[in-house]
């Protein structure tokens, strides 16, 4: 098992839509920094310094310790990877986009369910990530706590009392700890609720990003919503205030959905059915086309409108028709025009393969 | 005087934005001020964090009233990263900065997150003091609840355990 896989199948554990209050909350995440004692940090790391770093997590993830607790972790340099293929990393989630750069000196540690990441060398020297489907932030630290201290057993950490983790972004100092949940909140934009929300966030100290992290639009009606303050509160703080607001979320998108429903029931079903439509038929699809209409329809499946398609199918064909994907699955590089014929051919085949009512 | 904007209704909200010392006014009507308002919140115009956080560092770094000679310390001794360089990238150069920047580290980060202690997670095998330390902070709080509660018991049991790790500490 293990990366030829992880590179080849667009499915992933957090894609199913298995967990709890999975009708909104798509994933939860929790990322820990860290770094080790006695090296600078990764900007200004050289090559001899990144590689000993590499080296130091191998042996560590190689302990028998963490093998019975945490189970079989694979590092992989980024130069072992297909330029393709990290960018499916990306497009899974697994990795952030910065981690591409330098890719000499970055490497990236899975267990193969894809649950845990770590990557190295990226702005800091470890970043350790449990990914988990629907609401469960709790479950998500207790791993990544697990794993935090099955590798402290034998690296050094920068740590100080005062400050805690230290951390080359001083926005991440103290726990390191960055929790978050991605929502799908359909109903919230349609009744032009979302800024409303999103701004009360904000006073909460909370950050809302798009889909794929920092700087990303919110396609498909996806949030994430994170911590942002790192230092001061413990990690058991910043996991249970983020849980409370994600609930609040949750219920508040349920009721929309529930008024939208009472109030304007035919063109809800119309625009779900049109959606479903569309992405049974349409011979061309851009990405962005996809996201909104794969949205919908996964409203459509959550309010039961739409029966008969599995929710984690939706979130399995989002990932699977981004573009590094595509050209995977295809062999080949694709412009953007093939790219948009052979995304629609993908999501038709899917849809259509389906056993019918 | 018109809006810089639509340059048909008056002017009646005055913007300026200072960025990296550049000044910029604008003279808006109040329609297009809320239209820019509604922009610059949610996704339109992305901030960069880093772009934001390096304007923060140098406001503390490089920030207002240094001399010349009062410019403490300019490079990081162990790693060499410099003053500028931090504020411009926004980020340090080794753990080893937090201690060499010190005094100007502190009000950036009560800036950032409001505070300046650390309370979460220790690590067990190099945590040492720190770790016992953060006990007698739990036990602390712990005693105080049963004082409240009047569970004496509890309580004398509890400054047992305090007495016991301020040896340890010392």
């Amino acid at each position: 098992m293990s990366f030829k896989e992880t590179v080849n199948n667009p499915y992933s554990k957090w894609l199913d839509a298995s967990g709890p209050e999975s009708d909104v909350v798509i994933s939860s995440r929790v990322r820990l920094a860290r770094n080790l004692a006695g090296y600078p940090f990764p900007h200004l790391l050289g090559h001899e310094n990144a590689d000993k770093i590499l080296y130091a997590v191998q042996s560590a993830i190689n302990r028998d310790g963490i093998k019975e607790t945490i189970g079989e972790l694979e590092l992989c340099r980024m130069t072992e990877l297909s330029p393709t293929e990290r960018q499916i990393l990306v497009e899974k989630h697994l990795i952030s986009p910065d981690l591409l750069e330098q890719p000499e000196k970055r490497g990236v540690v899975l267990r193969n369910d894809e649950v845990i990441s770590i990557m190295v060398n990226e702005e800091d020297h470890l970043r350790i990530q449990c990914l988990l489907p629907g609401l469960q932030l709790k479950e998500c630290w207790d791993l990544a706590n697990a794993v935090d201290d099955g590798l402290e057993q034998t690296l050094d950490f920068a740590f100080t009392e005062e400050l805690g983790y230290l951390t080359s972004c001083p926005t991440n100092v103290g726990t390191g700890l960055r929790a978050s949940v991605m929502l799908h909140l359909p109903a919230l934009v349609m009744t032009q609720q979302i800024n409303a929300v999103l701004l009360s966030l904000s006073k909460l100290g909370l950050t809302v990003r798009g889909l794929y992290g920092e700087g990303t639009q919110a396609t498909g009606n996806l949030f994430q919503v994170s911590n942002q303050v790192t230092l001061g509160l413990t990690e058991e703080e910043i996991i249970d205030n983020l849980i409370m607001v994600a609930m609040q979320l949750v219920t508040q998108e349920r009721a929309a959905r529930r008024a939208l429903y009472r109030e304007q029931q035919h063109q809800i079903e119309d625009r779900v059915w049109r959606a479903y439509g569309l992405l049974k038929y349409a011979r061309a699809m851009t990405s962005n086309d996809a996201m909104t209409l794969l949205s919908d329809l996964r409203l459509g499946v959550d309010m039961g409108i739409i029966p008969d398609i599995p929710a984690g199918l939706i979130m399995e064909l989002i990932v699977m028709t981004r573009p590094a994907f595509l050209n995977k699955l295809k062999g080949t590089e694709l412009n953007p025009y093939q790219r948009d014929l052979y995304r629609a051919t993908l999501i038709r085949e899917r849809l259509n393969s389906l056993p019918t009512r | 005087m018109l809006c810089d904007r639509c340059q048909k209704r008056p002017a009646q909200v005055h913007f300026t934005q200072v960025i990296n010392n550049t000044k910029k006014q604008m003279h808006l009507c109040p329609a297009c001020a809320a239209e820019l308002q509604a922009e610059s919140f949610g996704f339109a115009p992305q901030l960069n964090l880093h772009d934001f956080l390096a304007g923060l560092i140098n406001h503390h770094f490089a920030g207002a009233n240094i001399t010349p000679n009062a410019l403490p310390r300019v490079r990081c001794e162990k790693c060499g990263a410099s003053e500028a360089q931090v504020a411009k990238s926004g980020l340090f150069g080794c753990s080893e900065c937090y201690t060499q920047f010190g005094d100007r580290v502190q009000p950036l980060l009560k800036r950032i997150h409001g505070s300046t202690t650390h309370t979460g997670k220790v690590p067990r095998r190099t945590g040492g003091k720190a770790l016992l330390a953060k006990e007698m902070r739990i036990l602390k709080s712990q005693l105080q609840d049963a004082v409240k509660q009047e569970e004496f018991e509890k309580a004398a049991k509890i400054r047992d355990r305090i007495k016991e790790l301020e040896q340890q500490i010392q």
